[in-house]
C-alpha cells in the first residue's frame, strides 16, 4: 500500500532478489546493517558466533563494563515473566582492563563493529573507564550505561537525574577519543525522558540508545518473598516493547536529528520495523537472543523483506517514517538520509 | 559447536512420574557427550514464554530414517514442563544444543560410581554405557523420595555394573538416601570416580562424601538458566578455579558438570566475600 506513496519500482533486473539498502548511521558511526545487539545479551559475541557469522548484522554491543572485575548479585537472577523476563545480573564482569585484553581484541581481530557499554558508580569511574579505552583499537563507538547508581549521590540513579545524567557524557567525552561515537543508554524509569535526552544531547552525546530495562518485581507466592535475591530486577522482552516504541516517538518529536538506537522486545523484523518508523536509526536485540540465538541476523532478514514489501529501497527512507504520516498537523520534516550526518 | 534445530517429536512415553520425548535432531547425536544438555523453545514462535527450558540428553540415536533422534526426561514443574508433556507425535519443537561441558571420562579403567536423584539418572546411561565400553566398572546408585520419582530402574540395569535403589519412603529398594551408602559403594569397588546429577543438596552431601573417601567426583548442576549458552550470567555459582581463586562462573558454558570438590555448595546462592569481584574489595 504504501509503495504507492513513496512511488518505487522494483530495483533492477526481474530474477534479481530485491536488495535493500540497509546501511544506516549512528552520526559518525557508519552501519553496512541496521541490527545490533543489546548489552548484556550478547557478552561479547563469541557465544553468538556459533550461530551465526555476527559480522554479517550491524554490529554487537558488548556487556556494560566497570572499571574493576564484579562478582555481580546472588542467584537467583531471573524471573520469567509474561513476554518477557526480571533480570538482577548487578554487572558481573572481568573489569575494563582484562576486556580489552580478552574481549575487545576477539572481536578486532573478529573484524567486527563493536560498541562498547560501559557503567560506573561515580562520574569518576566513567571518566577511568572511558580514559583506559582511550588507546585501545576495535572500538567503533561506546555505549554509556547511565541506569547505575551513583554512590556521590545517595544512589540516585544516573539515568533519572538530567544533571547527573549530562555531567557522566561530559566526563565521557572528555576522556575518550574525540573520533568516537558516544551513545548513552536511556531509561524508561522517568516521567518525561524528553528532558533527560535533551539534557544529555546538550552535553554532547552523539546519539541516544533507547530503552534501558524497565523496574519490575515478582513475588513468588509458595515461599512468600521476593523471587529475585536482589529483590527487584529489570523487565526486558516483549512486554516492554510498546514502552520502548514510546520512548523512540517522544525523543524523535523533541531532537529531529538525534541518532537513535532503538530496543526493547524486538523479536521479528516486524517489531524492528515499528522502532524505524518511530524514528530508530538502528536497533538492537536483547532478550530474544535468549530465545532464539540467531534472532539478530534472523530480525535483519525480515526486516529487508518487510522494508521491501513496503516499498522502501532503503532503510534510511523509513526513519521516522511515522512521523510523517502522522495526520495532527505536528509533523517533523524528516526527508529520506536526514540523520546521515548529524 | 551447538546446533539450533527445527525438530519433530517423534514419541511421548510415561514412565513414572516422568515423560520421556523423542526428538529428531539431524546431526546433534554425533556431537553429543554424556552430560551434555539441550534447550527447548516453549510454546511456539508467538509465546509469552520468552526463555528456553534446559534439559539433559538422556540417549541419542545416531541413524535411522529421522537422520538422527534424542531423548529428553521431562519431570513437571510449571508451565513450561507442563506445556512439553502435552506435545504429540509429530508436533514441531525448536532445540538448541549440544549444550555445556560434559563429565570427564577416566582414561585409565578405573572403577567409577554413578549417582541420580530423580530424573537426575537421565544422563548416566549414556555415561555408564561409554564407561563400560572403555573397560571401566561402573556402578549406579539410583535415588528419589518415591517409586515413581525414580527414573530408568528397568533399564540401567542393563548398562551397570551393579544397581542400588534408594528411596525415602521405602517403596523400593533401601529406605533413605544416595547419599546413606555412597561412602560403602566407594569402597566396595574401590571407586576413583563419583559422577553424579540431581538436587543440589544431593551433589552437596555426594561432593564431601567423595572427599572424604578420596574419590574425584564430577557433578552436574542445575541452576536457573535464561539463555544456556553463556551470554546472560543468570546461571552462576561460586567455584574455585585452579590458581585457587573463587569466581562466580556460569554453569551453563563452564558446566554444568564441575568438579564437585571445587564448587563452594554452601555458598551457593551468595556471592562469597572472597570472590573475584566481590563487593568488599570493589575499588580496590
Ligand atoms: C542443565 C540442566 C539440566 C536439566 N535437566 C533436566 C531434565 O533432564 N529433566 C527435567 O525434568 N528437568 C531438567 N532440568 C530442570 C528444568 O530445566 C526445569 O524443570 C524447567 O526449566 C522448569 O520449567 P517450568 O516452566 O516447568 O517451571 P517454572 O518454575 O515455571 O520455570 C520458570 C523459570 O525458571 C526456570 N527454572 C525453574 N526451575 C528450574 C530448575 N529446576 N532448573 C533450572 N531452571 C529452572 C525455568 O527455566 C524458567 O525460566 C534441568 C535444568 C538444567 C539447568
Ligand atoms: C540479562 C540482561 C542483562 C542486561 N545487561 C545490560 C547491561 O549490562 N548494560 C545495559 O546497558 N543494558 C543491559 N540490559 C538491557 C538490554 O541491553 C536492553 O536495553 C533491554 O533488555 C531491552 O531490550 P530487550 O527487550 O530486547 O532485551 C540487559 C538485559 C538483560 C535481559
Ligand atoms: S544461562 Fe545465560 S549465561 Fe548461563
Amino acid at each position: 500500500m504504501t509503495r504507492a506513496i513513496i512511488g518505487r519500482a522494483p530495483r533492477q533486473g526481474p530474477t534479481e532478489i530485491p536488495t535493500i539498502d540497509m546501511s544506516t548511521s549512528l552520526g559518525n558511526l557508519h552501519l553496512l546493517a541496521p541490527v545490533l545487539t543489546a548489552s548484556g545479551c550478547a557478552s561479547s559475541g563469541r557465544e553468538l558466533d556459533q550461530f551465526f557469522d555476527i559480522t554479517l548484522i550491524g554490529g554487537i554491543v558488548t556487556k556494560s563494563v566497570m572499571l574493576h572485575p564484579r562478582a555481580g548479585r546472588p542467584t537467583p537472577r531471573m524471573a520469567e515473566t509474561p513476554s518477557g523476563m526480571l533480570n538482577s545480573i548487578g554487572l558481573q564482569g572481568p573489569g575494563v582492563e582484562a576486556f580489552i585484553e580478552r574481549d575487545l581484541a576477539w572481536l578486532d581481530q573478529r573484524g567486527v563493529t563493536t560498541v562498547v557499554s560501559i557503567a560506573g558508580t561515580s562520574v569518576d569511574e566513567y571518566a577511568r573507564i572511558a580514559q583506559k579505552l582511550r588507546n585501545a583499537s576495535g572500538i567503533s563507538a561506546i555505549e554509556v550505561n547511565i541506569s547505575c547508581p551513583n554512590v556521590d549521590a545517595r544512589d540516585q540513579v544516573f539515568a533519572c537525574d538530567p544533571d547527573a545524567a549530562g555531567h557522566v557524557v561530559q566526563a565521557v567525552r572528555r576522556h575518550s577519543d574525540p573520533r568516537t561515537p558516544i551513545l548513552v543508554k536511556l531509561s524508561p524509569d522517568v516521567t518525561d525522558i524528553t528532558e533527560i535526552a535533551q539534557s544529555v544531547a546538550r552535553s554532547g552525546a552523539h546519539g541516544l540508545s533507547v530503552i534501558n530495562t524497565a523496574l519490575g518485581m515478582v513475588i513468588d507466592v509458595d515461599t512468600m518473598r521476593p523471587k529475585l535475591a536482589g529483590v527487584t530486577g529489570g523487565l526486558s522482552g516483549p512486554a516492554i516493547r510498546p514502552i520502548a516504541v514510546r520512548c523512540v516517538w517522544q525523543i524523535r518529536k523533541v531532537l529531529p536529528d538525534i541518532p537513535i538506537l532503538g530496543m526493547g522486545g524486538i523479536r521479528t523484523g516486524l517489531d524492528a520495523l515499528q522502532f524505524i518508523l518511530a524514528g530508530a536509526n538502528a536497533v538492537s536485540v536483547g532478550t530474544m537472543v535468549f530465545n532464539d540465538p540467531s534472532a539478530p541476523l534472523r530480525v535483519q532478514n525480515e526486516l529487508a523483506l518487510a522494508l521491501h514489501e513496503r516499498g522502501f529501497g532503503s532503510l534510511r527512507e523509513a526513519v521516522s517514517y511515522a512521523h510523517r504520516a502522522h495526520a495532527d498537523g505536528s509533523v517533523v520534516d524528516l526527508r529520506p538520509g536526514d540523520h546521515e550526518d548529524s | 559447536m551447538p546446533l539450533q534445530v527445527k525438530g519433530e517429536i517423534l514419541d511421548v512415553r510415561r514412565v513414572g512420574a516422568y515423560s520421556v520425548l523423542s526428538i529428531t535432531a539431524p546431526g546433534l547425536p554425533e556431537r553429543t557427550r554424556p552430560g551434555h544438555f539441550v534447550t527447548v523453545g516453549m510454546g511456539g514462535e508467538e509465546s509469552s514464554m520468552v526463555l528456553r527450558r534446559a534439559f539433559a540428553i538422556h540417549n541419542v540415536q545416531e541413524r535411522g530414517v529421522y537422520g538422527g533422534s534424542m531423548d529428553i526426561v521431562v519431570g513437571l514443574n510449571g508451565p513450561g514442563t507442563r506445556w512439553l508433556t502435552e506435545r504429540r507425535r509429530h508436533d514441531p519443537i525448536d532445540i538448541v544444543g549440544p549444550l555445556g561441558r560434559p563429565f570427564v571420562l577416566p582414561k585409565e579403567r578405573v572403577a567409577c560410581v554413578l549417582v541420580g536423584g530423580g530424573y537426575g539418572s537421565a544422563p548416566l546411561f549414556m555415561l555408564a554405557d561409554q564407561l563400560r565400553e572403555r573397560g571401566c566398572r561402573a556402578d549406579v546408585i539410583l535415588g528419589a523420595s518415591s517409586e515413581d520419582k525414580l527414573f530408568g530402574v528397568l533399564e540401567i540395569k542393563r548398562v551397570c555394573s551393579t544397581l542400588t535403589i534408594t528411596t525415602e519412603d521405602g517403596s523400593q529398594g533401601l529406605r533413605g538416601r544416595v547419599t546413606d551408602i555412597l561412602g560403602e559403594s566407594i569402597e566396595k569397588f574401590d571407586a576413583a570416580v563419583v559422577y553424579a546429577c540431581g538436587p543440589m543438596g544431593m551433589l552437596e552431601a555426594v561432593a564431601d562424601i567423595a572427599v572424604a573417601h578420596r574419590a574425584y567426583s564430577q557433578c552436574s548442576v542445575e541452576e536457573s538458566m535464561a539463555c544456556g549458552i553463556g551470554v546472560c550470567m543468570t546461571c552462576v555459582l561460586p567455584v574455585i578455579g585452579d590458581d585457587g581463586v573463587t569466581r562466580m562462573v556460569r554453569s551453563c558454558v563452564e558446566g554444568p558438570v564441575f568438579r564437585g570438590d571445587r564448587v563452594r555448595w554452601e555458598d551457593v546462592g551468595t556471592i562469597p566475600a572472597d570472590a573475584l569481584g566481590a563487593p568488599a574489595e570493589a575499588g580496590t
